[in-house]
């Protein structure tokens, strides 16, 4: 996108100094997130993890390839479904039920990438939000999703047969460990080789092309990494309420992770998890208004959309002169 | 009674017919979107919701003012077309420069917003609509009963369809329109006003899908949420069509509301989907779309 090329044009994010700084956000995140449960109720510490994780993972596609998916819920939803599937029906540990649904969710990133990096631009959000639809009217009619029920009462089970799930603490530490490792891979993924080709693609097209790359490749494999971390977020996400649900499936989602997104900052490696930090409080509060939240959330998206093209860490960034 | 296929003649024509009624407001719908995307180069999230708009519009002018479904016809589309002119002159404008995504971005946003507001004001319960007297009742063919509300709304959406086309392929105006969509600095050089032309497209497209929001009034009811899924089908419609010609997303809507009332026959688990299914074969054969080019 040429707007966040701009945003992050301040991004060469390759010097020592401006890597070290990131590990210094990092750091005082992880820290964040290990303090915050003595000040705020840990389900809805994990929830923003998930959302984080989540998040981050469509950014990778928006932020450092310039594809703007409009049909991520699909792959949150697989892997929530997948994963509450194989712990509930199979009985298999959590571990192996969140790598069912990591793999469900690549596969069809898979499928659906082959598809829709065949157009760019507008295009691929129309695509993406199509097949999207199309996976979620697959989930109402079939029959192991439960429809409108969805899989409700998924045993968190014993992780490696040693932590007892059931126990708040050790799922907290659980997910933030999940979590963490998911930030992490992807802040490998965008500061290596294989990233720079992705920015290059993003910035110029054409050019990379000229240079001898296979850019459909590179995009191909950048939109399975995000569909399979998506469906890692969506498997966790089923383990701690132990429901995977339509909810998860339905446009709308998609449409919200977008939202963290641009809220938190495009392209920016800690944007997605405080716009899903923000957003998630945000409608937490507003729980009781019911369906103004939708006005809210719109009202939102107008407002950065319009005057706050950078997002939260993106003008954060921009006032300490550093890329966070 | 007669079957074909196995399927009663009857059940085959009732949902073909559904499949043109369908196609119709796919049609006016994606013809719209097309009309906006060619000149301003944004794909239009809010046309749901501005369908949406139409249908109440129509529901509002009768219950509340009295005024009959003949007159909201006129007025509907001109009041949420300048509704539209409002919002491109208010916000989209500020987005011509910008990534074409962003324009996506805040439609969306402004999606969210009307329909929750329509919401939180008359519930997600329908509203009915009647029927105007003019077009009660229906005609036996024989191999089936047409209602006439229903042959009116294929023919209505043709004629306005067929009229758009015209307009755009063989009058001066849709010469400046297509050379807008062209280049429009170069048109804006030959001393025409294109921000001006830009507004009136928009409210133009806009004020063709309130149009189809209120002849789908009667037929569906009048819902908060009657375009937001619709819209994602109409995206689809789009993508298969392709948006380089007018003529061809006026067939594409048509052809895939048939294709998809004939899966109702034949395979009715598939009808939500077949049209996304059409989408990710045409894309695999024919990537630009049926009727498009490439950029």
């Amino acid at each position: 996108m040429s707007d966040t090329s701009q945003a992050s044009a301040t991004v060469p994010a390759r010097t020592s100094a401006s890597l070290r700084h990131q590990g210094v956000a990092f750091v005082v995140l992880g820290a964040f997130f290990l303090t915050a449960p003595l000040a705020m109720y840990p389900v809805f510490l994990m929830k923003v993890m998930c959302f984080a994780l989540f998040a981050a993972a469509f950014n990778l596609l928006i932020g450092y390839v310039g594809l703007l998916s409009f049909g991520h819920a699909m792959f949150l939803a697989t892997g929530g479904y997948l994963s509450a599937h194989a712990a509930k029906v199979w009985g298999l540990p959590p571990e192996m039920a969140l790598l069912t649904g990591t793999a469900a969710a690549a596969v069809l990133g898979l499928a659906a990438g082959l598809i829709a990096i065949r157009r760019q631009g507008i295009y691929f959000a129309m695509i993406t939000l199509a097949l999207s639809q199309m996976v979620f009217f697959f989930y109402l009619q079939t029959p192991f999703t439960h429809g409108e029920d969805g899989i409700q009462a998924v045993p968190r089970g014993m992780l490696f047969g040693v932590f007892d799930l059931s126990n708040v603490w050790a799922m907290y530490f659980f997910v933030y460990a999940v979590t963490g490792a998911g930030l992490l891979l992807i802040y490998r993924i965008v500061h290596s080789p294989f990233g720079q080709v992705l920015q290059a693609i993003r910035e110029n097209e054409q050019r990379a092309i000229s240079l001898g790359y296979r850019t459909d490749r590179y995009k191909l494999l950048a939109f399975v990494l995000s569909a399979a971390l998506a469906g890692l977020a969506g498997a966790t996400k089923s383990l701690v309420f132990q429901l995977a649900s339509l909810t998860d499936a339905h446009w709308s989602m998609s449409g919200e992770v977008v939202l963290m997104t641009l809220l938190g900052g495009l392209g920016t490696v800690f944007g997605p998890v405080a716009g899903a930090f923000t957003l998630l409080a945000m409608e937490n509060y507003l729980a009781q208004l019911g369906s103004w939240v939708t006005v809210v959330q719109g009202v939102i998206f107008v407002i950065c959309v319009l005057t706050f093209r950078r997002g939260i860490i993106g003008e954060l960034g921009r006032v300490i002169k550093r890329p966070l | 009674m007669d079957t074909i296929f196995g399927v009663p003649t009857q059940a085959l024509f009732g949902q073909l017919l559904i499949g043109l009624i369908n196609g119709s407001f796919y049609a006016l719908l994606s013809l719209g979107l097309a009309v906006i995307f060619g000149l301003l180069n944004i794909i239009n999230f809010t046309h749901g919701a501005q369908y949406m708009m139409g249908a109440f519009c129509a529901w509002f002018l009768l219950n509340k003012l009295g005024v009959g479904y003949w007159w909201a016809l006129a007025i509907a589309p001109l009041s949420v077309g300048a509704f539209g002119i409002l919002i491109e002159r208010l916000m989209i404008k500020h987005l011509y420069q910008l990534d074409h995504l962003y324009g996506l971005l805040l439609t969306f946003g402004l999606a969210l917003i009307i329909q929750g507001l329509f919401r939180n004001e008359f519930g997600s319960a329908g509203l009915p609509y009647q029927v105007p007297a003019e077009l009660a009742g229906g005609q036996n063919l024989g191999f089936m009963f047409l209602p006439k509300y229903r042959a009116w709304v294929i023919v209505a959406s043709l004629v306005v369809c067929m009229a758009t086309w015209f307009v755009i392929e063989k009058t001066k105006l849709g010469s400046y329109l297509r050379a807008g969509t062209e280049n429009s600095q170069l048109v804006q050089a030959f001393g025409i006003n294109v921000p001006r032309m830009i507004t009136l497209t928009y409210g133009f497209g806009v004020g063709l899908a309130a149009l189809a929001g209120v002849m789908a009034a009667p037929i569906y009811q009048v819902n908060p949420l009657m375009g937001g899924d619709l819209i994602i089908v109409v995206f689809a419609v789009v993508v298969i069509g392709g948006m380089g010609s007018i003529l061809g997303a006026i067939l594409t809507g048509f052809g895939l509301g048939v294709i998809e009332g004939l899966t109702k026959v034949f395979y009715p688990e598939a009808s939500n989907t077949v049209i996304f299914i059409v989408m990710a074969i045409v894309l695999m054969i024919k990537p630009a779309g049926l009727f498009g080019t490439q950029k």
